[in-house]
Parts: C-alpha cells; sequence; structure tokens
C-alpha cells in the first residue's frame, strides 16, 4: 500500500477512535465501551511485546543460547515460579521470587531515598537565607514537616507555627490543582487540533 | 520452611545486600550489584507476562460464561492477539504495522482518554472549591494564578500574573513540596528496613 494511503488510513482510525472516546461526554454507551476494551487489549499486547524483545530476549535467550551464561537459569527459573500464582494451590511458591525483588528493592531504597529525598531536600531548603525567598523557603519547609509531627499537642506557639505549615500546603495543593488542569486542558486542545485541523480541515 | 521462612530470608540477604552495596566499591560488589540488578528485571519481566496471562484467563472466563458485556472480551483479546501478533512477527521498526497501530490507535485514544479528564477535573473544582475557610481561599487564590499564569490572557490582565505564577511554584509551593518529599523519604525508609527485618510481610499474602 502506497504510504500516503496508509497515512489517511491512519489518520481516518486515529479520528473514529478519538471521537468513540469522546462519546463518553453524553453518556456511557457501547461506541465509548469498544473503544475502551480496545484500549486496553493494544495497550496490553503493545506491553508484552517490548518486554519480550527488551529484556526476555537480551537478558535471558541471548545471555543463555549465545554467550552461554548459566547463571540466567536462576533468574528464569524464578519468574518461572511467577507463573504458578494462577493456580492457587501452588501460589505461595511465587514467594520466592517476590521476596528477592521487595527485599532488593527495599535495600537499594534505602540509600537513595535518603540521599534524594531527605539530604538533598534539607541542603536545599538552606542553601540561600540571605535573601527573603530563601527565608521564606527555610519556614515553609520546617512549619510544613512541624505540621506532621504528632508527637507533641499543637497548641500555643507551636500551633501557630504549624497553622502556618497548613498554608504552606494549601498554597502546594492549589498550584498542583492548577498545574494538573492546565496540562489536561492542553491535551483537550491538542486533540480537537488533531480532530479539526488534522482530520477535517475546518483550522489551519 | 517454604511457605514463610525460606522468602523471609531471601528478603533479608538480597535486602542486605541492595543495602551494603551502596556503600562498598568493590569490584565484586559492583559486579554482584549488576547481576542481581538483571535478575530483578528478568523475574519483573515475568511478573507481567503472568499479568497479561491473568487478563487472559479473566476475559476468557468471562466469553465462556456468557457473563455481562462479555462481546467487549473479545474486543480486548483480539486486540492484545492482533497488537502482540504484529510485534513479534512483523518487528517494532519505522513502517511496521505494530508502530501504526501504536501511532494511529492507542496514542490517540491514551490521550483523549486523558483529555476527557479536563471536564471531570472542571466539574470536580466547581464542587470543591467553595470560600469556606482561610485555608480554602488559600488554595483557591494558588489554583487561578497558576492557571491563569499559565495562558496569554494572564499576562494580558498584568504583567504580574506570570511572574506571581512563577513565584508561587518555586517559592512557597516548593518549600511545601519539599517537606512533603522529605516526609517520604522517611517514610519510605522506615518501611524498606520492617520489609528486609520481615516486620513487614504483607507482600506474602495470606496461607
Amino acid at each position: 500500500m502506497e504510504k500516503e494511503t496508509l497515512m489517511e488510513i491512519g489518520t481516518f482510525t486515529a479520528l473514529v477512535l478519538t471521537l468513540l472516546i469522546f462519546s463518553f461526554l453524553y453518556k456511557e454507551n457501547p461506541f465509548y465501551r469498544f473503544a475502551e476494551y480496545l484500549l486496553v487489549g493494544i495497550s496490553v499486547g503493545y506491553y508484552l511485546v517490548i518486554i519480550c524483545r527488551n529484556t526476555i530476549y537480551p537478558l535471558v535467550i541471548d545471555k543463555l543460547f549465545v554467550q552461554g551464561e548459566l547463571l540466567v537459569l536462576v533468574p528464569t527459573a524464578l519468574g518461572c515460579l511467577m507463573f504458578v500464582r494462577l493456580k492457587k494451590k501452588w501460589a505461595y511458591l511465587s514467594r520466592l521470587p517476590l521476596a528477592l525483588m521487595i527485599g532488593f528493592g527495599a535495600g537499594i531504597s534505602i540509600p537513595a531515598m535518603l540521599q534524594a529525598r531527605i539530604l538533598k531536600q534539607m541542603s536545599a531548603s538552606m542553601q540561600s537565607l540571605l535573601t527573603v525567598n530563601g527565608v521564606v523557603i527555610l519556614i515553609g519547609v520546617t512549619s510544613t514537616i512541624a505540621y506532621f509531627y504528632f508527637s507533641k499537642r499543637q497548641e500555643g506557639m507551636f500551633g501557630r507555627f504549624t497553622q502556618l505549615g497548613t498554608y504552606f500546603l494549601m498554597v502546594f495543593f492549589g498550584a498542583t490543582f492548577g498545574y494538573t488542569v492546565m496540562s489536561r486542558i492542553s491535551l483537550l486542545i491538542g486533540r480537537l487540533e488533531f480532530v479539526l485541523r488534522d482530520a477535517f480541515g475546518i483550522i489551519s | 520452611m517454604l511457605r514463610k521462612r525460606i522468602p523471609l530470608l531471601i528478603c533479608f540477604v538480597f535486602g542486605a545486600f541492595g543495602l551494603a552495596q551502596y556503600y562498598s566499591p568493590h569490584p565484586i560488589v559492583v559486579s554482584g550489584y549488576s547481576t542481581v540488578l538483571d535478575w530483578v528485571q528478568i523475574i519483573f519481566a515475568f511478573t507481567l507476562i503472568v499479568g497479561v496471562l491473568s487478563v487472559f484467563q479473566i476475559h476468557l472466563k468471562k466469553i465462556s460464561r456468557r457473563e455481562k458485556l462479555w462481546g467487549y472480551s473479545i474486543v480486548t483479546l483480539s486486540a492484545i492477539i492482533v497488537m502482540a501478533s504484529a510485534g513479534f512477527l512483523g518487528g517494532t521498526g519505522r513502517g511496521t504495522a505494530f508502530v501504526w497501530m501504536f501511532d494511529n490507535m492507542q496514542v490517540p485514544m491514551q490521550s483523549t482518554v486523558f483529555a476527557l479528564l479536563a471536564f471531570f477535573v472542571a466539574t470536580a473544582a466547581y464542587r470543591g472549591f467553595r470560600l469556606r475557610n482561610v485555608e480554602a481561599g488559600i488554595l483557591l487564590a494558588a489554583a487561578i494564578v497558576i492557571m491563569l499564569g499559565r495562558i496569554p490572557i494572564g499576562a494580558l490582565i498584568s504583567d504580574y500574573i506570570p511572574a506571581g505564577a512563577e513565584w508561587i511554584l518555586t517559592v512557597p509551593s516548593m518549600s511545601a513540596k519539599r517537606a512533603v518529599l522529605i516526609g517520604i523519604g522517611l517514610g519510605s525508609i522506615t518501611t524498606a528496613l520492617r520489609v528486609i527485618l520481615g516486620i513487614e510481610r504483607s507482600y506474602l499474602g495470606r496461607g
């Protein structure tokens, strides 16, 4: 098939599927449901191919059959144990690979969290104390952390300080909400642009 | 033994190794770390394949029992088979059926589903943003300034709006975000230690 025809069929398919999903704005209907189930199927198929091509092939098949690394049999056997989850009687065997994944994940996360989430954030909060913004940031960080400290009753001076923390939290929630709304709206504009410009040619 | 003790022992050994490797530059430790990282990736890939099989199992059961909306399960199963066959048989390079379906079916549908959320977020905001107290007022004001600051009309009203939005994002909002991140970090470390030491065992499930 010619490249242009393929592109036209592609645009038409994308248009139909976009309109099927937008039909949900009227109410839940069979057209929307069709697109919803189709999306689930296509996404599952996509990730299946990507996992096999990017992980199973280079890390298992290539290493085992081309490079002859027999050690790969250990994670492969452990990975195969995950399949017993589908059979209730043997499901407990899948705890072995799960324990390895979760244990190792927990182990490597401790220094990473300590470095990125605690030490880096603390040092960044105290870097520019000679500016107004720097002082506001330090007060914001400490008062917000104080708000989550429940071992002392939040009253008096400490209570007022934690109250200040809630104001900073509200600014954070409001800003995050506003940011999320704008990102969703820009996605909506993108889809409307596709329908009105690329598919129908109504706008240029 | 195989149900509890050995999984807990594996979790402890690999957890302790994961923690210790960060502090040791010894070549054996570095190579061991890289090997275990590959192992985790392989097991994770098998876990995702189990998920795919589970989706198949659920939809096949729905079809065989003629449960409610069983017809749509045929759509899902057919889509999985077609997409997977296209990827495995035709490859994943440019101009293949796999990429064509990804570009013209998956991407438009996914972005439209996310675009739909704009409407639901707007209705949620209408219901949730009531000016009841000082906190709600601050939340509302911050959201309005950020939204106006991100569109051209904000700058048309006043130059202070985009500048104010930028200040909110980089100063007060950032400070609260840092505090939340520090809290998340402390919580994650505590949970990770509980998992390694076998105090937190919920991942083992029941039985």
